[in-house]
């Protein structure tokens, strides 16, 4: 190959570089930065090596708060996968009923998640929350500022109500790749609804499936602003999830070493989860496919 | 398996039909015999998938009823009518295997498990598939997977009729020969009611016993590959069956003559008086050129293999031939008509001869 060599090319991706650079780079060296050193002010920077990092794999605090988050996280996938499913096989497949359904199930998804916080902390609230309130009337002792499972409960509705509809839209889509075709010859050949639902409708909601189990798990995984302004993380620290810990950490307390250490582990415990969530998820595709 | 009566029938989508035009099909009265292999056969959008959805019970028609054998079925499901049906793309359980999507009609019919075994056997063997069983369907071919369609569709024996809805439409061309002759040798063997749907003549005459040529969301014609040849009952028929298809000239028809402008033609029949726009009708394998007979001018002549196509103008319509080989055109082409083979049309529909002297 007598291909032209010209090294000045590389310049051409500089700009790229650059940007990436100040975006994404350089913040997260800093973090970096404040993970492997100790610092008291004044820009000294002392060597601390792993120190912060044995400090926070050690702690009983962050590992209350992966426990919660893990439990969370959980729970939200058991009640939205199902429900989101369970949704999109019964919303109306065409016409007007169709149109008005999808704009009402997207609303949620369109609200900024402090007011969704905003809305579910005063909807709770026993004095004036709509919620709250009726409860309270009906004699039923609720109140998520004092008791743990009341404040677990509000968090989890509160995700479930923001977020079903983002599962329940994706499998709607891939209902409606099904070709009318597939009903009629299972219909003929005397299916029965679970059959149908089996053999038709879940194979072909698999990729999609697997994009919303993945979505929910991250953004479920790193939640922060709901809750925060729901419970602030209280009562006790009982719905304090990782974010919630680690910005108190950082910008609460000022440990700025240990919160960049448990930030970094944070960013690969995610990274890991969604790669062999992916992975395997891939694989029993690829291996049904023998 | 059973007689499949259509009484009075006919469905438009439109739930307050107004004129015909809203019908997508006609009202008709038809009997498709036990045990036979029809063909239905039209252009697209004629009302084919229609009328085979009404038999299958996917679509309630809005007027008439089905019966199968005596009993009306006309609101049964689907499920309640036994019968079988081949899609136009395949329709596999992707995530079930090849020996599963074959037994599935059978097992959820709670058939014995021996019976299905040896059942699923025979068809993989009929459709070539024993060797891969076991495998998942979604990584095979389209051709594969429609091999598979058509097997579950053949896998129960009691069916009241096998429906195909233009079930080779993606199979490779040389694998269509092969399917379409088992599926003959099936009917055959099983002698179910088949009812194939296509737009492809050949098929449709390779096929079935009986042709039934749809237009316009009517049956205009049920018969034997040899009737539609030789006397189509609409010209829908004529032109729509046989490459190249039949000739239609504008004629006057008295008696036994049709006169085409100036010149008059013998019919070989006798023919009563006919009203509206008048035809007659002769296929191109029945016109022979010679320098005798009606003068044509000759436009081009195309060579189809097996013999020519001459594609000449007669008095300003179109008239093609088939010329036979070692036949020249000569220099003042000419051409006459078998009389017995002509066809006399009043606005598209065959008349009658009042009397058949010529021997038609």
């Amino acid at each position: 190959m007598d291909k032209t060599q010209n090294n000045k090319a590389w310049f051409l991706v500089l700009p790229v570089l650059v940007l990436v650079a100040f975006s994404a780079i350089i913040p997260l060296m800093t973090v970096v930065n404040y993970a492997f050193n100790d610092t008291f002010g004044n820009n000294e920077f002392f060597w601390a090596g792993l120190d912060w990092f044995e400090d926070q794999i050690t702690s009983d605090r962050l590992h209350d708060a992966l426990g919660r988050q893990i439990l969370f996280s959980l729970i939200i996938l058991a009640i939205e996968v199902p429900l989101g499913i369970f949704i999109a096989l019964n919303m109306p497949k065409k016409g007007f009923w169709s149109s008005l359904v999808l704009v009402l199930m997207a609303l949620p998804l369109l609200v900024p998640f402090n007011v969704v916080g905003t809305i579910w902390q005063i909807f709770g609230r026993v004095d004036i929350g709509l919620l709250g309130h009726t409860l309270a009337a009906m004699g039923i002792d609720y109140n998520y500022t004092n008791d743990p499972i009341d404040a677990w409960i509000t968090v989890v509705v509160m995700d479930v109500w923001h977020w079903t509809s983002l599962v329940a839209l994706l499998c709607y889509a891939g209902l409606q790749s099904i070709p009318q075709a597939y009903y009629q010859a299972a219909k003929i050949d005397q299916a029965t609804r679970w059959s149908v639902f089996r053999y038709i409708e879940l194979p072909k909601m698999n990729g999609v499936l697997l994009i919303a189990v993945l979505l929910r798990f991250m953004d479920s995984f790193m939640i922060y602003t709901e809750p925060f302004v729901v419970t602030g993380g209280g009562p006790g620290n009982s719905t304090t999830f990782l974010s919630i810990d680690l910005a108190k950490m950082a910008t609460g307390q000022f440990d700025l070493g240990p919160a960049a250490a448990f930030s970094i582990m944070y960013f690969l415990v995610i990274l890991l989860i969604s790669w062999v969530f992916y992975t395997v998820m891939t694989n029993l595709d690829r291996e049904e496919n023998r | 398996m059973s007689r499949i009566t259509l009484s009075k029938l006919a469905h438009s989508y439109s739930p307050n039909p107004k004129g015909e035009a809203d019908y997508a099909l006609k009202e008709m009265d038809h009997v498709w015999q036990d045990g036979g292999a029809y063909a239905l056969l039209g252009a697209s959008g004629c009302g084919k998938t229609t009328l085979l959805n009404i038999i299958s019970g996917l679509v309630r028609p809005s007027h008439g009823r089905v019966l199968f054998g005596d009993r009306d079925v006309t609101d049964a499901p689907t499920t309640e009518r036994n019968i079988a049906q081949v899609f136009q793309f395949p329709v596999v359980y992707d995530t079930m295997s090849v020996r599963d999507n074959l037994a599935f009609p059978l097992r959820n019919r709670g058939m014995d498990a021996a019976y299905i075994a040896k059942r699923v056997g025979q068809i993989a063997q009929m459709i070539g598939m024993e060797d891969i069983l076991n495998r998942k369907a979604r990584g095979l071919t389209a051709d594969a997977k429609q091999k598979i369609s058509l097997g579950r569709g053949m896998v129960r024996e009691d069916v009241n009729a096998i429906l195909f809805d233009e079930p080779l439409t993606v199979i490779d061309p040389h694998m269509k020969w092969e399917l379409r002759t088992q599926l003959k040798s099936l009917h055959r063997e099983f002698g179910h009611t088949m009812i194939y749907v296509t737009h492809d003549q050949t098929e449709a005459l390779t096929f079935a016993q009986k042709v039934v040529v749809m237009y316009d969301g009517r049956v205009v014609q049920m018969g034997t590959p040899e009737e539609l040849f030789e006397t189509p009952a609409h010209t829908f028929v004529g032109y729509f069956i046989g490459s190249p298809g039949m000739n239609l000239l504008d004629a006057d028809v008295t008696g036994t003559e049709a006169r085409l402008g100036k010149v008059s033609v013998p019919l070989g029949a006798a023919y009563g008086p006919t009203s509206g726009r008048t035809q007659i009708g002769i296929r191109p394998d029945y016109v022979t050129i010679s320098d005798q007979g009606l003068p044509v001018t000759v436009k081009r002549v195309e060579d189809v293999g097996r013999h020519r196509i001459l594609r000449a103008e007669f008095q300003g319509q179109a008239l093609n031939a088939i010329l036979p080989e070692g036949i020249t055109v000569p220099a003042d082409p000419r051409v006459a008509f078998a009389p017995g083979k002509i066809n006399v049309y009043a606005n598209d529909w065959r008349v009658q001869p009042t009397d058949t002297r010529g021997g038609a």
